[in-house]
């Protein structure tokens, strides 16, 4: 009885994050994106192009799927798996309010980020498996990328793990019951949102896939579900590290008014929302100044700010 | 093909950023490029032997097709020629005339650059800013000659049409509005720390360098040289208007991309002090051997129909003769070298288009710097491949 009620959680979960907090952030980011570059978005499929996530899902199921002469077909069938599998088990640890959730791990944002570095095998197999030059290029910047801001950001986490006294999300946000961890991890919030936006592969850190400079980066040689298998993985990707950002940082599912799993997907929606934002202001850094940025000023900057916490738990308790 | 320490890349032709059909063969390590060899020729129309076939007027609406975004200004370099080897001189209100449409077109064509340069880098909403307000002055040009992109609105011995009300009344909205939206694209970027890691200390090209290497136009004004055809041989009506000429201190990627800037501003300047200025009086010279008549006499006047006949059957007959007139279009220099035997074609034509120069300098900025910096490197020189591969 105990394993049914949990594949029953877990379909929900998996069901209800895939419509409302992927297909649809997809639908979101074409509006807000429209709306801030003077156009409409999507408009003419369904009252307000409702229904544009729909028909663009049965666009891409039904276009010809091409594996390229060249390519290594084990791998390059492999890849889309290898990148969308730990996407989707991330879901099993996100806890949506203090009860709804499909796992509740001790060790829940330990195997968060575990999950979150384990996409990058995907990428890098993507661009192995195509034999395309451009995508070879991507998946290797892809995984220089995904490894350098994976240290900042493990730092940057460890600062409400060190206030809450634990790795479990959900005593993490029982621990900012009375006050969020923002207004004492500024700093490490600041590196988390910065380092997220580079582990999602998003403006200003789209490198793996800019489109000027690569065509299409890692997933050039990809058409149809396997391109749609990578579309997934990038907004569960975003969506994840959207939750943990207000898990960690904003009091998850507490807040005045509403009940707690509404509070928890304003916060979470705010977080997505702030990507697509930046997206429609920033340029694109360049592959070395992104390294720089990453090794040169948020790591000493994650230490600093880590060293500064423990002094900082040490006389205040 | 991945073991060895070098590898070569084919960026283009139908890469995203060569802006049209330039292909480059980049011999790469890792991501540092360490030779680019481009390859022109993929449009290649043999646009300047076609001109030998037809007659003077035919070979027009050719012109509007080198740089196809800003038309208006290629057929002022052609019409000038041409009416430099007649030896004629247009009317007054033709002169101001022109420097509007090539104003205008200049401020398509800076726009559809910065919006091409900032996609490059990344920036997306600027790409569909720079097209909103490119809109309207397409619409612009649509009022005055009912075409938007291959316009052929200058006429050899003066000008198409007459500015009408409507269009001098929206060309008043548009030069009153554009100087905040000028604003707002440098609120986006000439100061955002990423378009400046981006553009800035890259892609230098000194003075010497750009004379060197024939480069015209805000190219080489971003390398510091004040040459602007406009100022330094004046045509048109420009010598009767005040502006600057822009120029750039140390000839990096953000030095063009400020010069380019500024000329927008400039050009909005000049429209304006052209619209006050714009005298009263005919269009084109009245000489029946050059210029039509108007369509509106053609149904009650013989005469016209037989000039109009003659025109078109006969063609222009320039005195035999060889001529070099140039002007500055939004890319730099476009000049047209006519010989002429002393009938209606010409016996030899030669088009000096600024991007076949400019594209030139591109193997030189780019070694030792990153792919990321090469889409930088070909926005920044703003190269239109119609003028390239003629």
């Amino acid at each position: 009885m105990p394993l049914l009620i949990l594949i029953v959680k877990s379909l929900i979960i998996f069901t209800f994050v895939l419509m409302f907090c992927v297909a649809y952030i997809i639908w979101v980011e074409r509006k807000v994106l429209g709306h801030m570059q003077g156009r409409l978005g999507p408009m003419h499929t369904g009252f307000h192009g409702l229904l544009q996530p729909i028909a663009d899902i049965l666009k891409c199921v039904i276009k010809e799927d091409i594996i390229p002469a060249a390519a290594d077909k084990i791998v390059f069938i492999m890849a889309p798996v290898m990148s969308v599998l730990p996407a989707v088990m991330c879901l099993a640890a996100i806890p949506f309010s203090k009860n709804i959730y499909a796992s509740n791990l001790n060790i829940g944002l330990l195997y968060l980020l575990a999950l979150g570095s384990l996409g990058v095998y995907g990428i890098a197999t993507c661009g192995w498996g195509g034999n395309s030059k451009y995508g070879f290029l991507g998946s290797l910047r892809s995984t220089a990328q995904l490894i350098s801001y994976e240290v900042p950001m493990g730092l940057a986490v460890l600062g409400p793990v060190m206030m809450a006294r634990s790795l479990n999300l959900i005593d993490i946000v029982e621990a900012q019951k009375s006050a969020w961890y923002i207004l004492f991890q500024p700093v490490g919030f600041f590196i988390f949102i910065v380092c997220a936006a580079a582990e999602t592969n998003r403006v200003p850190f789209d490198l793996p896939e800019a489109e000027t400079e690569l065509v299409a980066g890692f997933h050039v040689e990809y058409s149809g579900f396997k391109f749609v298998a990578f579309f997934l993985a990038e907004y569960m990707n975003m969506f994840t590290t959207s939750t943990l950002a207000a898990i960690l940082f904003f009091g998850g599912w507490y807040g005045p008014f509403f009940s707690g799993p509404v509070w928890f997907m304003i916060k979470v929606y705010a977080f997505l929302i702030l990507y697509i934002w930046v997206r429609g202001t920033f340029p694109r850094y360049r592959y070395d100044q992104l390294m720089e940025l990453g090794w040169k000023f948020l790591l000493p900057l994650a230490l600093a700010n880590l060293g500064l916490t423990s002094i900082g738990i040490v006389i205040f308790g | 093909m991945f073991l060895q320490d070098e590898m070569i890349l084919e960026m283009g032709p139908q890469h995203p950023s060569t802006h049209g059909v330039l292909r480059l063969t980049l011999r790469l390590k890792g991501e540092t490029i360490l030779d680019v060899d481009p390859k022109i020729g993929y449009l290649h129309r043999g646009i300047e032997k076609i001109a030998e076939r037809l007659m003077y007027t035919q070979f027009q609406p050719y012109t509007d097709r080198l740089d196809y975004i800003s038309a208006p200004a290629n057929n002022l370099a052609y019409v000038q020629s041409v009416e430099k080897l007649l030896g004629i001189d247009v009317t007054p209100r033709a002169k101001f005339i022109r420097v509007i449409l090539s104003e205008l077109a200049r401020i398509s064509s800076h726009l559809v650059w910065l919006a091409t340069h900032a996609l490059d880098l990344g920036a997306m909403s600027m790409f569909l800013y720079c097209f909103r307000e490119r809109e309207l002055v397409l619409d612009l040009i649509e009022i005055y000659c009912g075409a938007r992109l291959t316009t052929s609105c200058m006429e050899i011995g003066g000008v198409r049409n007459d500015l009408n009300q409507e269009f001098i009344d929206k060309l008043n909205d548009f030069i009153k509005m554009f100087p905040d939206k000028i604003q707002d694209y440098e609120n986006l970027l000439t100061k955002n720390r990423i378009w400046l890691k981006r553009t800035k200390g890259i892609g230098i090209i000194t003075a010497e360098q750009a004379v060197n290497y024939g480069l015209t136009g805000p190219a080489l004004r971003g390398s510091g040289v004040k040459y602007d055809v406009r100022k330094a041989q004046p045509y048109a009506a420009y010598d009767q208007i005040d502006f600057e000429v822009p120029i750039g201190m140390v000839g990096d990627v953000y030095d063009r991309y400020l010069v380019r800037m500024e000329e927008m501003r400039q050009s909005n300047k000049i429209i304006r002090q052209a619209l006050e200025k714009l005298p009263e009086g005919a269009i084109k010279i009245q000489d029946s051997r050059i210029t039509r008549p108007n369509k509106a006499d053609l149904s009650t006047s013989m005469e016209a129909l037989i000039q109009y006949c003659y025109l078109i059957m006969e063609g222009i007959i320039p005195p035999k003769g060889e001529v070099y007139s140039s002007v500055e279009v939004p890319k730099g220099e476009l000049g047209f070298y006519i010989y002429s035997d002393g009938t209606s074609k010409p016996y030899r034509m030669k088009i000096r288009t600024p991007s076949f120069f400019n594209v030139a300098i591109l193997p030189f900025m780019s070694k030792g710097a990153m792919i990321a910096d090469m889409v930088a490197f070909i926005a920044s020189i703003d190269i239109v491949l119609g003028e390239i591969d003629r």
